[in-house]
């Protein structure tokens, strides 16, 4: 029973991962159509930015370099994701091929200047002491920063839903999800919308990219590819442009290859390939996916 | 004086001429009709007027030329749009549709729900769980929350059953009472009541300009729209 609570709260917190990599994704896909190669750029530059703010400016690690360094990976994931899009992006809207090609060529660009400055070798992220500890819940003993990449998701989840629900810009993306160009015959610059969906969701995957690089035992330039990859089957499950799809894809996603790699080692990543095929098959538009116009 | 000046637009998508240089004009405070079979280019024309359409030639909306501006600066301008097959936002409530269309410092809440009073009612309902008619009085009111120099509004009655089609029709003509409006229908007894000028479309080009009364001609009607006059 132990082993059960430790692999599902494992897959909870894997699943939380996924979910900061995936919700970004899924809102440019959702209100712009764009598929978007870069976020796994915006990933990088935050867990960069989080690992250069906690070792250059706190020798001794703390609770609040640590937190800092999160909030800093955000801050600096949705400016970067604001200036790809507002350079980019921008000019590119429904040419989903020169898109592609684009933010293909931007992660590939962003890798290598990362590289250039930080080098190609892992660099292991500070963190606090507590980091490797674990708590016992009933009889199992639950890795720490499990708990904190399920509590982090859940704040970011309920800032996004803060956002989408009662805020004007909130209004205004939830939509242009549905049909954008009935908000802009409504009067309403959507290029706005566009802006704050590109950098809340860099800020997200900026967040993830920090938390990951902790989970994965550094930080290195091309380490978000895994991870996008992964982010772009949540999207798929849960439902372009759908929030509450991308989370429970994503919890889905993570408990079942956790739990499925533990009682039949290796075929975590087959189960969830087989989950996407079905889900493409029997429900294209996703979990909780709309058909957007 | 125009309230709305169209001058040889054109539009063209994947290689295909929709429109061939269409020009018509809309008197202030009066309703003109856009007339024409299926396919014809009615609602291209409207789409090409709000910008959604990429077009040449120009548009005149009062003295201000809008050919180049973007939907958004467009519709701010002065333009409220009633589209063709509701396009509401299903999985927003009713109050969240109205609300994300206020443009106004003081939206004019008080006309949308005195001809449509189901829709206070029906405030935190979602709209995509509203019938037909329902979701077309969305469509309607939230066109009417600002102040616009002219409505455009395309097939207002299309799909809609019989008796919801009057109740449209009743809030149409009440609104038409005091505005300027360019409306493409296919219903002509809406037409003859509320418009006062009709512009004929045929494959994407205008064919007659003029008054009302051209409808109560058979021959116009039925070589111009295909259907015979005691039919509609």
């Amino acid at each position: 029973m132990d082993t059960f609570l430790l692999i599902g709260i494992t897959g909870i917190g894997l699943g939380a991962l996924y979910f900061l990599v995936a919700c970004g994704l899924s809102l440019i896909y959702g209100l712009m159509g764009v598929l978007n190669f870069a976020h796994g750029a915006f990933l990088s530059v935050g867990a960069f930015a989080g690992y250069w703010f906690a070792v250059k400016l706190f020798p001794v690690t703390s609770n609040l370099s640590f937190a800092l360094s999160i909030l800093v990976g955000g801050i600096a994931g949705g400016l970067f994701a604001l200036l790809v899009e507002q350079l980019v992006i921008k000019r590119l809207y429904n040419r989903h091929i020169d898109q592609a090609l684009v933010t293909v060529g931007v992660s590939l660009v962003a890798a290598a200047m990362l590289g250039g400055w930080f080098g190609h070798d892992p660099l292991l992220l500070p963190t606090p002491t507590w980091w490797y500890n674990a708590i016992q819940i009933g009889d199992a003993f639950i890795p720490v920063d499990r708990l904190l990449y399920i509590g982090v998701s859940l704040l970011m989840l309920i800032l996004f839903f803060v956002i989408l629900r009662f805020t004007r810009i909130g209004l205004v993306i939830r939509a242009g999800v549905e049909n954008r160009t009935m908000v802009q015959a409504l009067g309403i610059n959507v290029k706005l919308a566009f802006s704050t969906v590109f950098f809340l969701g860099g800020l997200a995957a900026g967040v993830g990219g920090v938390l990951i690089a902790g989970y994965s035992g550094g930080v290195s330039p091309y380490f978000s590819g895994t991870w996008l990859i992964y982010g772009f089957i949540v999207v798929v499950v849960g439902g372009m442009g759908s929030l509450g799809g991308s989370a429970l894809a994503a919890l889905l996603i993570g408990i079942s290859r956790q739990y499925v790699n533990y009682y039949a080692p290796g075929l975590g990543d087959f189960v969830v390939v087989i989950l996407l095929a079905l889900v493409l098959i029997f429900r294209p538009q996703g979990l909780l996916g709309k058909v957007a116009h | 004086m125009s309230a709305l000046l169209v001058s040889n637009l054109r539009v063209e998508i994947n290689g295909s001429q929709i429109l061939k240089g269409v020009n018509f004009d809309v008197r202030a405070n009066s309703v003109t009709a856009l007339l024409g079979r299926n396919g014809v280019g009615k609602s291209s024309t409207l789409k090409a007027i709000l910008g959604i359409y990429p077009h040449s030639g120009k548009v005149q909306l009062g003295e201000r030329d809008i050919t180049r501006e973007q939907t958004y600066r467009i519709v701010r301008s002065g333009i409220g749009y009633i589209p063709e097959d509701r396009e509401i936002f299903a999985s927003l409530t009713v109050k969240e549709n109205l609300s994300l269309a206020e443009l106004d410092e003081e939206p004019n809440y008080e006309l949308a729900y005195s001809l449509f009073p189901e829709l206070k009612e029906r405030a935190n309902q979602r709209a995509g769980t509203l019938s037909g008619g329902q979701q077309q009085m969305v469509a309607i009111a939230r066109a009417l929350l600002n102040k616009s120099e002219i409505l455009l509004v395309d097939e207002p009655t299309k799909g809609l059953a019989p008796r919801l089609v009057t109740e449209v029709a009743d809030a149409l003509a009440r609104i038409a009472s005091n505005a300027t409006m360019l409306i493409v229908e296919q219903n002509l007894a809406l037409v003859r009541r509320i418009a006062k000028d009709i512009v004929v479309m045929d494959q994407g080009t205008v064919v007659f300009s003029g008054g009302i009364e051209n409808l109560n001609d058979e021959e116009f009607v039925h070589r111009h729209l295909g259907v015979s006059v005691r039919g509609h």
